[in-house]
């Protein structure tokens, strides 16, 4: 209990030190907003009805609090660019983002647990030259250069979608996921990499350990020692990957989302950016870090819910 | 029987890649066998060939030159990151390993937070609310690199905090001061050379990402990212125009990766 209370602690001066960021870095630097609004022919006394009309005359702890009740009730503001609420338009974007996030998890953890697991076992076989093949593309090649890659022989050459058409979920399901496919593998292929690597050296260092000595030495068998002991213990060191992993995919899918033209969160992101549409970036990026630190809240509970030995040291 | 260094088959590879892509990019600085925006109507999307070494692009530019020039500035961009990168860690590094407490506690909290935000999450925040400049890149990324090569700092630091000589330096008198600099600093530069050639090879990755979504370096002046943006659209008829920026990023990330490598093979273990 107090090992929760104690995260708790952290995940709310975790949460508060990340909203003052984001206001100092949207509300401060970029200078006076009723400035940019109305250029520099206004007039000081226009000037000065808008301030007090956007409320950037009150105190800065003021305006700090005013924003963030605004954003705890889902009043994000409105985006300069599209001239529409910003919620209305994230909800708009989110669906893409989600499905695809969900599918590239799925896919790493399909495929990254059982590879690495192998590539421990067997060590020196085909799934090693496989892994480490991997690996070398997952740490050397830029996501996107991956995608243009996938896209030009799976696409062009293959045939088997189209790039550039995006196929909406509602029209058309199966064309959908045929499209996404691709996006999804560009991003998890990295991933699984990553993942497969530390599963690994995970299981290697605890085969290593003496109570897989002693039950060698009490005749089990490999596999069994392999899965009644060994991968316990080891997803204890893998479940905090996975929570670091959550932010990987989100960076992944942001550029990704821009290479195969998805129109998910990820680009109306880099289109806020390009048009310096501080209300639209500000939420997304909040919205982005608050799914990031509460993943690896989670993250935190169920391992010491699996290992009560961190409750106790930490 | 002499046993080779640990380490030197990485050290070799990542040094010739390294050495490789460094002199064309001080090559290119001096001379390219085209003018980098130079366009020739008649040789649009041409193949490559002895004339053209990777081809040329939609305008009849020449992608060798280009590839070359471009490769110059990334490189420029991801050194001044990790140099500035790395004097700013330094000192919050040292700093909280060093005095601990609640210094070390305030530090690492921020330091923390930084790092709930993805990478490219504060490269992008940083990019927006800047001047628009072709080098608002590198203080973008410079602030993206700060937490983790901090954390590395801080950790070398500790270890070293309580080690015997550092405790007799300071009975002897010696300064705090003195004591980070003459006897903690330079044992943890190994970690921190380590840290940094990896560093560049990240660096070079976030570099192009950002070009490649058009906030790096702004065009006609050539990038890698930027030109395999461009190349995508033509990538059918011509791809030798996206493959040569993408094996010139890969390489070079392959090759400070396997420096990286070898030097922690070779000082760390």
């Amino acid at each position: 209990m107090r090992y929760i209370l104690k995260k708790t602690a952290i995940l709310i001066l975790t949460m508060f030190l990340i909203s003052g960021f984001t206001f100092l870095a949207f509300h401060i630097i970029p200078g006076d907003p009723a400035q940019l609004i109305l250029g520099t022919s206004a007039s000081p006394e226009q000037l000065e009805a808008l301030r007090h009309q956007l409320g950037t005359d009150l105190p800065l702890y003021r305006q700090y609090i005013q924003w963030i009740t605004g954003f705890l009730h889902g009043d994000f503001g409105t985006s300069i660019r599209y001239s529409m609420p910003v919620a209305s338009l994230l909800q708009g974007h989110l669906a893409p983002t989600l499905i695809l996030g969900a599918m590239v998890i799925a896919a790493t953890l399909l495929l990254g647990i059982p590879l690495g697991i192998l590539g421990a076992h067997k060590r020196d076989s085909l799934c090693g030259h496989i892994l480490s093949l991997l690996d070398m593309i997952g740490i050397s090649f830029p996501e996107f250069f991956l995608s243009i890659l996938l896209m030009w022989i799976f696409g062009l050459i293959l045939h088997l979608f189209t790039p550039g058409q995006y196929v909406d979920y509602g029209s058309d399901p199966a064309g959908f996921f045929r499209f996404m496919i691709f996006p999804a593998a560009a991003i998890a292929i990295p991933q699984t990499a990553i993942l497969a690597k530390y599963v690994r050296t995970a299981v290697i260092e605890e085969l290593g350990k003496d109570y897989v000595r002693t039950a060698k030495g009490k005749g089990s068998t490999m596999q069994g020692i392999l899965y009644s002991h060994v991968l316990k213990n080891a997803i204890v060191s893998i479940v905090p990957l996975i929570g670091m992993m959550i932010g990987s995919i989100f960076s992944g899918s942001i550029i990704i989302e821009q290479v195969f033209g998805i129109p998910g969160v990820g680009r109306l992101l880099i289109s806020s950016v390009s048009g310096r549409d501080f209300p639209l970036t500000e939420t997304i990026v909040m919205y982005i870090a608050l799914i990031i630190v509460l993943t690896n809240f989670a993250v935190d509970i169920v391992i010491q819910w699996i290992d009560p030995r961190i409750r106790l040291n930490g | 029987m002499t046993r080779k260094k640990k380490g030197t088959e990485e050290l070799r590879i990542g040094a010739v890649l390294v050495g490789v892509i460094v002199l064309l990019a001080v090559i290119g600085t001096f001379w390219t066998p085209y003018g980098i925006n130079e366009m020739s109507a008649r040789d649009k999307l041409a193949a490559p060939s002895l004339l053209h070494l990777f081809g040329t692009d939609n305008m009849g530019r020449d992608v060798f030159s280009r590839a070359i020039v471009g490769g110059r500035f990334t490189l420029l961009v991801a050194v001044s990151t990790v140099a500035g990168c790395t004097a700013i860690s330094l000192v919050l590094g040292l700093l909280a390993g060093y005095a601990g407490g609640i210094v070390d506690e305030v530090i690492m909290r921020i330091i923390d937070a930084v790092n709930s935000f993805p990478g490219i999450l504060i490269a992008l925040v940083i990019v927006s609310i800047l001047p628009k400049g072709s080098y608002t890149i590198i203080p973008a990324l410079c602030i993206m690199f700060v937490p983790s090569f901090t954390r590395i700092v801080r950790t070398g630091t500790l270890q070293y905090k309580n080690a015997g000589f550092v405790r007799s330096a300071r009975v002897f008198g010696d300064s705090d001061l003195r004591i980070l600099l003459i006897h903690i600093f330079p044992n943890i530069m190994p970690l921190l050379l380590s840290t940094i050639v990896v560093g560049l090879s990240n660096a070079i990755l976030a570099e192009s990402s950002m070009s490649y979504l058009g906030l790096g370096i702004q065009p006609p002046t050539p990038s890698w990212g930027r030109m395999l943006y461009e190349a995508q659209s033509y990538i059918f008829n011509a791809p030798w125009c996206a493959l040569a920026p993408g094996f010139m990023i890969v390489l070079t990330i392959v090759g400070f990766n396997c420096l990286g490598e070898g030097l922690r093979k070779r000082y760390l273990t």
